[in-house]
């Protein structure tokens, strides 16, 4: 039987999705539901003075109408930072609490601070407008540089800072800044976007009095994280009386990791006011609440020597976690972001140093890429800016100070287990066609643009697992992965996760990699998600980990089944069980060839016995039942890379930047499924491209987001794009069986420098802040006029 | 969104006398929808004008092609009459927005709701458009009177549009990123008589760039607008463009016109 890994299946999710039979939380509806409407802040800083709800409650329809007031009374606890992170005095970060309602005081627009039900939407938003909040406005604290010297926002955090985080050595790299030639310098903002999942944030609450279970479906990348969350932190309801369902979840991208106030609010009301709850976010509300990502300013130096070699690295941020610390908050940007700013690069001497200070904006979390996309930028504008500034090729430098063999212990945590930086460069530059880029500059020149090319050679770590090395940096939870694979008395199998597909195409690639291992068709396995009462347990997906932990928890799951079906063939052929193959389905005795396929082995299983004769299949020491589980803890995180090569050309007329090529080579291990994995990479390399060029999250003065809707936020459309050229070289991931690594988020990690970096070359070196949207490239053109004019 | 009172007339004096203060025309409803939806606008009656059959529909003569005030920007842009007479009107159609938009909005939605940064309205000014209500017939260059404002009265509806068939025309624009809606986008038409230059986006209202348009009376070549700098002083300026950067792009958008007639 041809393997499965490694082929172009179809994707099994295809046929609902696009027939629009997906069944996503807002398709749920329960009889005698209520509607839910957050009554919200109009302002980044308030005091709130008072809530009047009288009104509200006499409006038609209206059931109920709750406050923080009474959220405070029933004690439910918060949102929380899933990581603890130190300061470098070695001091705890400092975490305001963040209630699920706002009682005191809203710290940015949106925050929720009442709740209506009512039996229409209609009535609940009619009711809505009646609740009179009265606020004492606040001066904002908005700009993250501004953040330190501003007046507290929180009690009890001083300067607005969470923590000042290091990682490295400073002595080190003063001495190796001290023998340098040169030091190359940047300063950066890395943008804030806004995730922008299609399907918006929703939840759907019923309790069951009887037996005083909530039953919460949601838009979550995790819902038994999220269940653990609400019980443990939260005191909603104890865990095996909370049944979280995430059904199909329309993206993610890091923003539905969080629990968010509205599941913890409608969860805990429903068993108040003894009715379902559905509440679904308005595209308004995504905007203003949905954790956003990124929003970065970095000062980053590079030691360098006349003859391109890496001496010493410095990086020092302020990152800008809005109003409150969430679930990966605190740790996108330290320890998914400060390892990674090294690059993939051999520098003797590093350091990291973050600030990660409050404002009055919403709430900052990972989104695809995590700290690994800012830190990739940090490192790939000062690579390509030495380069420049030492007049040496742009690829020569990187190959320069790769590393020579792996494993490569990188210069801040990780130790790299594979990888071969140098034949993914070298592919990309054949397929990007590099040697002939001068010929298609002066091609463009010629008709009156400017072309440029960029490179970007990256690494990052991701997984987010080995527990112990997690929990050891400060991580609240282990973050193994595990699964269950049931084989039914009649041969179907259903496998339990607890990752997450909320895009990721599990059904597909989890059923091609148990098919091959179980040695059945995937048409008779059945991928089972989201849904605590189904499933284990489960750490849920992010971070490029379901393949490389979840995944590898059903292999090994899967392993277990075949371990135990030899033991039991082996007794019904009469052999030892050292006698017995499995293969494709079959398990063989050698000597004889007699067989037993799997099925039948599954079928004996439950059915251990025959008429006329006390004979069991069952090996001594054995049960009966064909189900085993597994754990997956992984050894090491997992370190996909590559190389890409993006060229632009700019219109110096208008600004206008148009990405003419882009070329991936990325290093993934091996591959499952190439065609999903090409899907992920284009939706990566999209939304870098975004970052880089379009998207942007603006706050006025005052707090208010003046980007709040896609009059003014620009999403990046498909003629946005070129066609993509992608290609792959592969080294064995060593951490896992299979040698896969994650393949999430590398695109949206090397691209936002690849085409910055274009567009700076294109631009002579003029430095420009992301996104270069075409009246700041036109300006940048302007002066580059001028100069050249000069010069001549 | 709140209650109202829905009605769809069959004739235009229906629809007319059902009008008050508190109503709203609907046709495609691109604008009004939306609005509707976000509370930022709240209307007593809601008049569907969809089924008054004689607002749809084109008629192209030797001299002028009159569009139907519920005509669909997607049956402009589709139509072989309009493409020949005048292709620039057509292409403009085809660029509005997105094929859904297309698909719904109107022609007379459109120049009604007169948003700073529509597209038809600078082809009615460019075009020395006639619009005909059914109560009178209104030259577009009095027809567009400011921000989201128009001539029009209480009850007024426009029924067509009649645009003159220049000599030779064309609409460029530069949309903005994020709603693509224009920036700018510059309506030159080589008329007999003269040359109008009609630009939206710019500033609070749709106008005549009278610089450009006599410069190019004078003499239709790209050249003759070379590098002119035009007064930026009452442009808009916001997040997606400074006054400064619009004043660039029209004069730049309107030597691409000139060049592509």
């Amino acid at each position: 039987m041809a393997s499965l890994v490694g082929s172009r299946v179809e994707r099994k999710e295809d046929g609902r999705f696009l027939q629009g039979k997906g069944r996503y939380t807002a398709d749920i509806n329960i009889a005698n539901q209520t509607y839910a409407i957050f009554v919200r802040s109009p302002h980044a800083r308030a005091k709130i003075k008072g809530v009047d709800t009288s009104k509200a409650l006499k409006s038609s329809g209206v059931v109920g109408v709750l406050t923080g007031k009474e959220i405070a009374e029933d004690k439910i606890g918060g949102l929380i930072a899933g990581w603890a992170i130190r300061s470098e005095d070695g001091s705890e970060m400092k975490v305001p609490a963040n209630p699920p309602l706002a009682k005191d005081v809203a710290n940015f627009v949106g925050e929720p601070i009442a709740v209506v039900f009512a039996e229409t939407l209609d009535e609940a938003k009619e009711g809505a407008e009646k609740v009179k909040v009265d606020y004492k406005i606040l001066k904002a604290v908005v700009d993250p540089s501004d953040a330190m010297k501003s007046e507290a926002i929180h009690d009890g955090v001083d300067k607005n800072l969470c923590y000042d985080w290091l990682l490295g050595d400073r002595k080190a790299v003063d001495e190796a800044f001290a023998k340098a030639d040169k030091i190359i310098k940047v300063d950066l903002i890395n943008n804030r976007l806004v995730p922008n999942a299609m399907e918006p944030r929703a939840c759907v609450v019923d309790y069951n009095t009887a037996s005083e279970e909530i039953t919460l479906y949601t838009t979550s990348q995790n819902p038994h994280l999220s269940r653990l969350v609400m019980s443990a932190f939260g005191g909603v309801a104890p865990e095996n009386k909370l049944r979280v369902v995430a059904p199909d979840v329309g993206g993610g991208f890091g923003s539905k990791i969080n629990v968010y106030n509205e599941e913890i609010v409608c969860s805990w009301a429903s068993k108040k006011i003894e009715r379902p709850i559905k509440w679904v976010a308005e595209r308004t509300e995504s905007f203003l609440t949905d954790t956003h990502g990124r929003d970065h300013v970095t000062h980053a130096e590079l030691a360098v020597s006349n003859d391109g070699k890496f001496l010493g690295f410095k990086n020092e941020t302020i990152a800008n976690l809005g109003a409150y610390a969430r679930v990966f908050g605190t740790v996108t940007p330290t320890y998914l972001f400060g390892p990674c700013a090294t690059g993939v690069y051999t520098i003797p001497a590093a350091y990291s140093n973050v600030k990660a200070v409050y404002t009055n904006t919403a709430p900052v979390d990972a989104y695809r890429g995590a700290g690994r996309p800012e830190a990739t930028y940090t490192i790939e504008r000062l690579v390509e800016k030495a380069a420049m500034e030492l007049g040496i090729d742009k690829t020569e430098i990187r190959m320069k100070n790769f590393p020579s063999e792996f494993p490569f212990k990188q210069t801040l945590v990780h130790t790299v287990d594979s990888g071969d930086y140098v034949a993914g460069l070298e592919k990309a530059k054949q397929m990007a066609d590099y040697s002939g880029f001068e010929a298609r500059r002066k091609k463009s020149e010629a008709s009156g643009k400017l072309r440029g090319i960029g490179v970007s050679s990256y690494f990052e770590a991701c997984g987010i697992a080995p527990s112990a090395a997690v929990m050891s940096l400060g991580c609240g939870v282990g973050l193994w992965e595990s699964a269950e694979v049931r084989f039914n008395p009649t041969g179907q199998i259903s496998v339990f996760t607890g990752a997450h597909s909320h895009g990721q195409s599990h059904d597909t690639t989890f059923a091609q990699i148990a098919a091959d291992e179980l040695g059945v068709p995937m048409e008779n396995i059945d991928v089972v998600h989201g849904d605590t009462d189904k499933g284990t347990f489960g750490m849920g997906t992010y971070g490029s980990r379901s393949l490389t932990v979840g995944g590898i928890a059903i292999v090994n799951a899967c392993k277990k089944i075949v371990a135990k079906g030899k033991r039991v063939a082996a007794k019904m052929l009469e052999v030892n069980e050292d006698e017995i193959e499995f293969k494709d389905g079959e398990f063989v005795a050698l000597k004889s060839n007699k067989k037993k396929t799997i099925g039948e082995i599954a079928f004996a299983c439950y059915l251990p016995g025959q008429r006329d004769e006390m004979k069991s299949p069952i090996p001594e020491g054995d049960e009966p039942g064909l189900i085993e589980s597994s754990f997956f803890d992984p050894a090491n995180f997992s370190f996909p890379a590559g190389s890409h090569i993006c060229e632009v050309e700019i219109d110096p007329d208008t600004g206008n930047v148009k990405v003419e090529k882009y070329t991936a080579v990325d290093d993934f291990g091996r591959i499952v499924n190439p065609m999903i994995v090409e899907g992920q990479v284009h939706g990566g390399i999209a939304q870098g491209i975004g970052q880089a060029l379009h998207e942007n999250t603006q706050y006025d003065e005052t707090g208010q987001l003046m980007t709040a809707s896609y009059m003014d936020y620009t999403m990046p459309r498909a003629d946005n794009f070129p066609e993509f050229n992608l290609g792959f070289t592969c080294t064995h991931a060593t951490s896992n069986p299979l040698g896969v690594k994650g393949c999430g988020e590398a695109g949206a990690i090397a691209s936002p420098p690849t085409v910055m970096n274009a567009v700076i070359d294109a631009l002579g070196g003029q430095e420009i802040s992301m996104p270069a949207t075409a009246e700041k490239v036109w300006k940048a053109c302007k002066t580059l006029k001028k100069s050249n004019a000069k010069a001549a | 969104m709140k209650t109202f009172n829905y009605h769809v007339p069959k004739a235009v004096k229906e629809a007319s006398k059902l009008a008050s203060t508190s109503s709203a025309f609907l046709a495609g409803g691109m604008t009004t929808i939306p609005s509707l939806k976000l509370g930022l606008a709240t209307y007593k009656d809601i008049i569907d004008i969809k089924s008054i059959k004689k607002l749809s529909g084109i008629k192209v003569s030797g001299k002028s092609v009159t569009i139907g005030a519920t005509t669909k920007h997607a049956e402009v842009a589709a139509s072989k009459e309009v493409q020949k007479a005048i292709p620039a009107l057509a292409k403009l159609a085809g660029n509005i927005g997105d094929a859904q938009v297309r698909n719904r909005g109107t022609i007379g939605g459109s120049i009604s709701n007169n948003d700073p940064s529509a597209c038809y309205p600078s082809a009615c000014m460019a075009l020395n458009a006639t619009i005909h209500t059914n109560s009178r017939k209104i030259s577009a260059s009095k027809f567009f009177t400011g921000m989201f404002e128009t001539a029009l009265k209480k009850g007024e509806l426009v029924e067509a549009v009649e645009f003159e068939v220049p000599e030779k025309a064309d609409y460029q624009k530069h949309p903005n990123p994020a709603s693509r809606y224009a920036i700018i986008g510059v309506f030159v038409a080589k008329n007999k008589k003269e040359v109008n230059v009609a630009v939206t986006g710019a500033k609070s209202s749709v106008y005549i760039d009278k610089d450009l348009s006599k410069k190019l009376t004078s003499s239709f070549s790209s050249s003759s607008i070379e590098g002119i700098k035009l007064d930026h002083s009452e442009m808009n300026s916001d997040m997606h463009a400074s006054s400064e950067y619009r004043a660039n792009l029209v004069s730049l958008y309107a030597k691409k016109a000139v060049e592509a007639c």
